[in-house]
């Protein structure tokens, strides 16, 4: 824990991945009210043949898995508009593919190691100084334009027909929306591992969801429940010496289970359409 | 002023006929019901003219423009099929709502700046829900809420306002008070107002003109005209899903 308030490299790390939590839990509040809720495993999936390919050309497997992600996000969408399959089958197919090809390289470049098992499972303080500054940046980025976009995000996840009547550009948003969550998941990797990264969008959201009686409270609540697990999890983590990425989830769970048992009254969902 | 014209327009299902040659035109102050069966294509109809879906053959302006060529949604007011699109569960505040209407055109930030919740207060006020503006819309009755998703229509002062089965799961008492709102902004305020409904009857008294659809118009002209028109008798001897209210 000494280390944590020693090292500038480790608390740029620990910034980061609070960044990321927050990414998360916005863009989160969105799949889920969207029921696109498994977006982000699928996308994680996807951005493990990101990860072997980078390791397998010897380049920074964080920008490999970024590219990969992106494009199979955008591809997602056109391919769900051009073939009119539904979302969770679009991104059924490409997670899959996405593992297929992961495992074939990760084969082929006989890269099954120890840093493949860094993305699998996370290990935000193994972080390079590149992928920091990387991860500082995007993250920051997707905030931003998720900021910029507010309003019509809320009003096309609320009511996509009047937000179309509106003017509200629905196809270019909903790319938009996918673009940034494949970002937003690729950067999660490092925190909580390609296997657990879902959650970091999933839970904090689904908890928030829990006491929110507005929109407004609901995101504030999610990244209240992201950041704190993530802070905590990575003390945990220091502490006792266990996985970080494991922690975190635990502890997005406990506030999920918290909030549920909790209200009374307040909150809105869950609920049948 | 027309604010619609349609000409000759048709639109089909993956090549099922749902509108075929179709020729209106609504004029500002109009308070037009469109009426028909289910399945007659009224809600394809006010679909087409926002420009939501594409017609197969034919012409349609919106204030002079092609629905794909017009840029200033804040004339237009719409409230869609409230069952069909919305979750009552939606984590929404009702200031919130209404306000989505009010930023999702411009550079949209949140729903944070006082005009912006200036603007939205006196929507709410319009439609007498003025106390609710903290309350999360799923906590609504279905009458509550349609008056908050016609305030999120007011709010950007729309010029024309197109209404789809507005009262549908609402109790008659609230019907009552919501056409009667409808009523006061059409006369007073001389909003212009399309309302799509099967229900003819308890909009007897409100609207100035009607039209008929059953895939093509079968009428479109005043209302005192429709009550004398044969499409009108042969309507109610069928019992097309209408309801004949004296008034």
């Amino acid at each position: 824990m000494q280390a944590l308030f020693t090292y500038g490299f480790l608390q740029r790390a620990v910034l980061a991945g609070m960044l990321i939590a927050v990414a998360c839990a916005v863009l989160g509040l969105f799949l889920v009210l969207r029921r696109d809720a498994m977006i982000g495993h699928g996308l994680a999936h996807i951005a493990f043949s990101g990860v072997a390919l980078g390791l397998f050309l010897h380049i920074l497997p964080l920008a490999a898995a970024l590219a990969v992600a992106v494009a199979a996000a955008v591809a997602v969408m056109a391919i769900k508009d051009k073939a009119g399959l539904h979302g969770d089958t679009a991104i059924g197919i490409f997670s899959s593919l996405g593992l297929a090809v992961g495992v074939l390289l990760a084969s082929l470049g006989r890269s099954f190691n120890v840093e493949l098992m860094a993305y699998l499972f996370g290990d935000i303080l193994a972080i390079e100084p590149v992928e920091v500054w990387l991860t500082l940046v995007l993250a920051a980025a997707v905030l931003v334009t998720v900021r910029v976009n507010y309003a019509r995000l809320l009003y096309m996840t609320f009511d996509r027909e009047s937000a179309r009547a509106a003017g509200v550009p629905v196809g270019r948003l909903d790319t938009l929306l996918m673009v940034l969550t494949a970002v937003t998941i690729v950067l999660g990797m490092k925190v909580a591992g390609i296997l657990l990264v879902a959650a970091l969008i999933v839970i904090p959201a689904a908890a928030g969801l829990q006491i929110a009686r507005s929109f407004r409270s609901a995101v504030w609540a999610s990244v209240a429940v992201a950041v704190g697990s993530v802070a905590g999890g990575l003390g945990l983590s220091l502490a006792l010496n266990i996985p970080a990425s494991a922690a975190i989830v635990v502890l997005c769970f406990i506030a999920f289970a918290a909030f549920s048992l909790g209200k009374r009254g307040g909150g809105i969902r869950p609920g049948p359409k | 002023m027309d604010i619609v014209v349609l000409r000759g327009v048709s639109f089909a299902y993956d090549g099922s006929p749902v509108l075929s040659d179709i020729d209106l035109s609504i004029k500002e102050g109009d308070f037009l019901a469109i009426i028909g069966p289910n399945g007659s294509g009224k809600t394809t109809l006010v679909k087409v003219i926002l420009g939501l879906l594409q017609p197969s053959a034919g012409r349609v302006e919106l204030f002079g423009k092609p629905p794909g060529d017009f840029a200033d949604h804040g004339k237009i007011g719409y409230v869609p099929q409230k069952a069909t699109h919305i979750d009552p569960f939606f984590p929404a505040s009702v200031e919130e709502v209404v306000g989505m209407a009010l930023l999702a055109g411009g550079p949209a930030r949140g729903p944070s700046g006082k005009g912006t919740r200036d603007r939205v207060l006196r929507a709410l006020e319009t439609v007498g829900m003025a106390d609710f503006g903290r309350w999360p819309i799923g906590r609504l009755s279905g009458g509550q809420q349609q008056r908050i998703f016609i305030a999120r229509a007011l709010v950007t002062s729309p010029r024309i306002l197109f209404l789809d089965e507005p009262t549908t799961g609402v109790d008659a008492e609230n019907q009552t008070a919501f056409y009667d709102l409808l009523d006061r902004l059409n006369r007073r305020e001389g909003l212009t107002i399309v309302l799509i409904t099967h229900d003819i009857g308890i909009v007897n008294k409100h609207v100035t003109s009607v039209a008929c659809l059953n895939q093509r118009l079968a009428y479109h002209g005043s209302h005192a005209e429709f009550c004398r028109s044969e499409v009108f008798r042969d309507m109610v001897s069928r019992g097309d899903h209408l309801v004949s209210h004296e008034h």
